[in-house]
């Protein structure tokens, strides 16, 4: 069939399976938007900052477990996507990022609106492409999706010339991607898995140690079967969180800098980790040798580059987590619980996850265990990056995988609100919370706009300190309280911004509110809402295992009345 | 240590900066580098010298592996290769020089590729450490401009990358 290359771009995606884009259109890119008006298949999200658009792609690949697509047009658009097809990156998440560029006699030329996407994008992309060829246009969409959604996942950008797109092409589907070069090991070696049955047999003290790739190949249900079986205790990373249900209990909780004291201590004193799609992240492990120092380590990950590259693994088994899982539950004898489970239930009675007691301010813990009970753990979590973030997590119990939603690698402020707008896109039925602070909201903002455009009630619980919260924090503990560059109480008044934008805006400022402003913003069915929580301005995440330290340094905390949750 | 590395790669634009990208990222030098089409012409091979920490030159290479225009990754350090750089040297010739310069291009089996009334061009080929040799001998004549290919490598015996 004749057509021009933005109608096969855009039959390529539908061929994809692609429902929805998030992007924002620009000169190269109207011959594709212009296809797109005629494609019933596909709906287009309008952002209103490319950033946006890219987020808002990764929260629906995060949310649906499907490959997001964000489009942005070239130069200052493709450079604005640039944060978020990095954070894409460094957390594993399936996207297909498409830019158009200038045409192609005018590459390198600095045209109009020319940046070198590809060039630019290339340390922080899976892989990218820079279309020349109209007739490339269907076989590298196909390429591009098989690229970002298998084996370890990861972003594809696809960079195309305006006259490409305008060029006619003869549009043929393209159903199989062949590419000699990339072939991800899925299934684990047998030899390696028996090693690992063995090894834990023999352990005394084993752990598990969960990270992202649980959930991105969908391997929740094995590990749960792995866990019970064996009951082998579970500590998870920030995007593991939600792999086994967190009221389980045989979870851990969170594990490294701001984990739980028992999940830090489990695998300070195991003789057995065993690490599943996690990758020893520095916030995880704090000072590599006191890091599971007298642990015989098992890792068990899609990409072989991971194994041995921060920590010694004894038994690296590469493959699919879902997989692997399943054939190492198949070796293994049942365990029962031993004196290593009641050590830990002991350590986790000494340092439980507890919110203030004082009800005299408002305590930002105590707002996120009341949301979490309120939803029941099973709405989408979605956070943006600071202290807020890893209250979040501390108190946030994830019902399942794919409800806690977090800038983990990267660590971007203004994540949030538009990885909560694709979330939201991807599954309307439910509720999606969005846990903020000032200083991150204030970053994408400007997405409200489409979020009130499209109806979508996101809930945002602001938890507005007036400071770079998780930098102050920093400054308190080891910079002397030198509070430089962290004030940012000069902000807008957010319930008036909220009711501008046309969502909802609601104020707490006492402890007894909480829960009613979290009820009334649940009944808010089509706008979304902004509860602005006036949160205890110096309040700081504890327990904290200072960087670059061990689990013996860590701060326990104020000693203020807590009250168990 | 210095490893010489063998990458075979898609005969595409850009894969030369994916590559090279990997080593600049860790602040690693590449000290030579040799690129050419092979008997596949959708195929190009890379040569790369380098040298490093063990355990980063390691992750570098995992991290080749990964990239999808890369075919295949083969580290020779450690094992049978033979190895050849050729290497042009413009170096002065007077007339009360020519006659020993001529010497030392005959014990190193090099060749005179161009002369004028003042100088040499020579061409010499062989292992890395030879063209040091040489370069060192012809030095005290004065060199007026020297370029070398970079050293490509293959493993000896039937064993193909």
């Amino acid at each position: 069939m004749k057509m021009t290359g933005a109608q096969a771009l855009i039959k390529s995606l539908v061929h994809q399976g692609v429902e929805v884009i998030f992007g924002i259109p620009g000169g190269v890119m109207i011959p594709i938007y212009d296809a797109l008006y005629d494609c019933d298949e596909i709906k287009n999200y309008l952002m209103r900052h490319e950033q946006g658009a890219a987020h808002a792609a990764d929260g629906y690949a995060r949310a649906s477990g499907k490959v997001g697509v964000c489009f942005a047009t070239s130069g200052p658009g493709a450079t604005n996507l640039v944060t978020g097809i990095a954070n894409a990156y460094m957390d594993s998440i399936p996207m297909v990022a498409i830019t158009g560029q200038v045409r192609t006699t005018a590459l390198g030329k600095d045209a109009f609106q020319e940046a070198d996407i590809t060039g630019i994008t290339m340390p922080i992309t899976k892989h990218n492409y820079l279309i020349k060829n109209v007739q490339d246009i269907p076989r590298i969409i196909a390429e591009a999706f098989h690229i970002a959604g298998t084996g370890r996942p990861g972003p594809v950008l696809v960079d195309i010339p305006v006259d490409v797109s305008q060029a006619e092409v003869n549009y043929e589907p393209v159903t199989k991607v062949e590419l000699r070069s990339y072939k991800p090991t899925e299934k684990g070696h047998p030899l390696q898995i028996s090693k690992a049955a063995k090894a834990i047999a023999e352990a005394e003290r084993p752990v598990l140690y969960a990270g992202g790739g649980v959930i991105s190949a969908d391997a929740g249900k094995e590990l749960l079967d792995l866990t019970e079986k064996t009951h082998i205790l579970v500590g998870t990373t920030l995007l593991g969180k939600g792999a086994i249900p967190e009221t389980h209990p045989h979870c851990l909780g969170m594990l490294g800098m701001h984990g739980t004291v028992y999940a830090n201590y489990a695998v300070a004193h195991c003789d057995l980790l065993i690490a599943v799609g996690a990758r020893f992240d520095d916030r995880v492990t704090g000072k590599l040798d006191e890091f599971a120092n007298k642990a015989k380590v098992i890792h068990i990950d899609v990409d072989p580059a991971e194994i041995g590259k921060t920590v010694r693994v004894d038994i690296p088994i590469v493959g699919d987590c879902k997989k692997v899982l399943a054939e190492l539950i198949k070796k293994i004898e049942p365990r029962k619980e031993t004196d290593w489970n009641k050590r830990i239930t002991e350590w986790r009675e000494q340092h439980p996850i507890a919110c203030p007691t004082d009800t005299k301010e408002v305590y930002p813990q105590c707002v996120i265990a009341a949301a979490w009970e309120l939803t029941g753990g099973d709405a989408i979590c979605v956070t943006d990056v600071g202290q807020h973030q890893m209250w979040a997590a501390q108190f946030y119990k994830c019902a399942g995988p794919r409800k806690f939603l977090s800038s983990g690698g990267l660590g971007t402020m203004g994540y949030g609100l538009p990885a909560a707008f694709g979330a939201q896109v991807a599954k309307p039925g439910e509720t999606v919370l969005h846990i903020a602070g000032d200083g991150s909201l204030q970053m994408t903002i400007q997405e409200l706009a489409p979020a009130v455009q499209h109806k979508l009630p996101i809930k945002t619980l602001l938890m507005n300190n007036q400071y770079l919260g998780m930098v102050r924090q920093w400054q308190e503990l080891f910079w002397n309280k030198r509070y430089s560059g962290v004030d940012i109480s000069a902000q807008p008044d957010f319930v008036k911004l909220a009711e501008a934008y046309g969502a909802v805006g609601l104020r707490v400022t006492k402890h007894q509110d909480i829960e009613p402003a979290i009820r009334k913003a649940m009944d808010v069915k089509d706008v979304p809402t902004i509860i602005d929580f006036r949160i205890a301005k110096e309040e700081n995440v504890f327990p904290m295992i200072p960087s670059g330290k061990g689990v013996r340094d860590i701060i326990f905390g104020e000693q203020k009345p807590k009250r168990r949750r | 240590m210095q490893h010489t590395i063998t990458v075979l790669v898609e005969n595409k634009p850009g894969v030369l900066a994916r590559v090279s990208g990997l080593f600049a990222r860790r602040g690693f030098n590449i000290e030579s580098l040799a690129v050419s089409i092979t008997d596949d012409p959708t195929v190009s091979r890379m040569t790369i010298v380098v040298g490093g920490e063990e355990t980063v030159l390691e992750q570098i290479t995992k991290q080749l592996n990964k990239l999808i225009d890369v075919i295949k990754v083969v580290d020779y350090t450690g094992t049978s290769v033979v190895e050849r750089e050729l290497a042009m040297i413009k170096v002065n010739a007077e007339p009360k020089s020519r006659s020993e310069i001529m010497q030392i291009v005959d014990i190193f089996r090099a060749k005179i590729i161009d002369i004028s009334d003042r100088t040499f061009t020579i061409e010499v080929t062989g292992g890395v450490e030879k063209i040091d040799a040489m370069e060192k001998l012809l030095e005290p004549y004065g060199m007026l401009e020297l370029v070398r290919t970079g050293k490509i490598a293959m493993a000896r015996g039937p064993k193909a990358a």
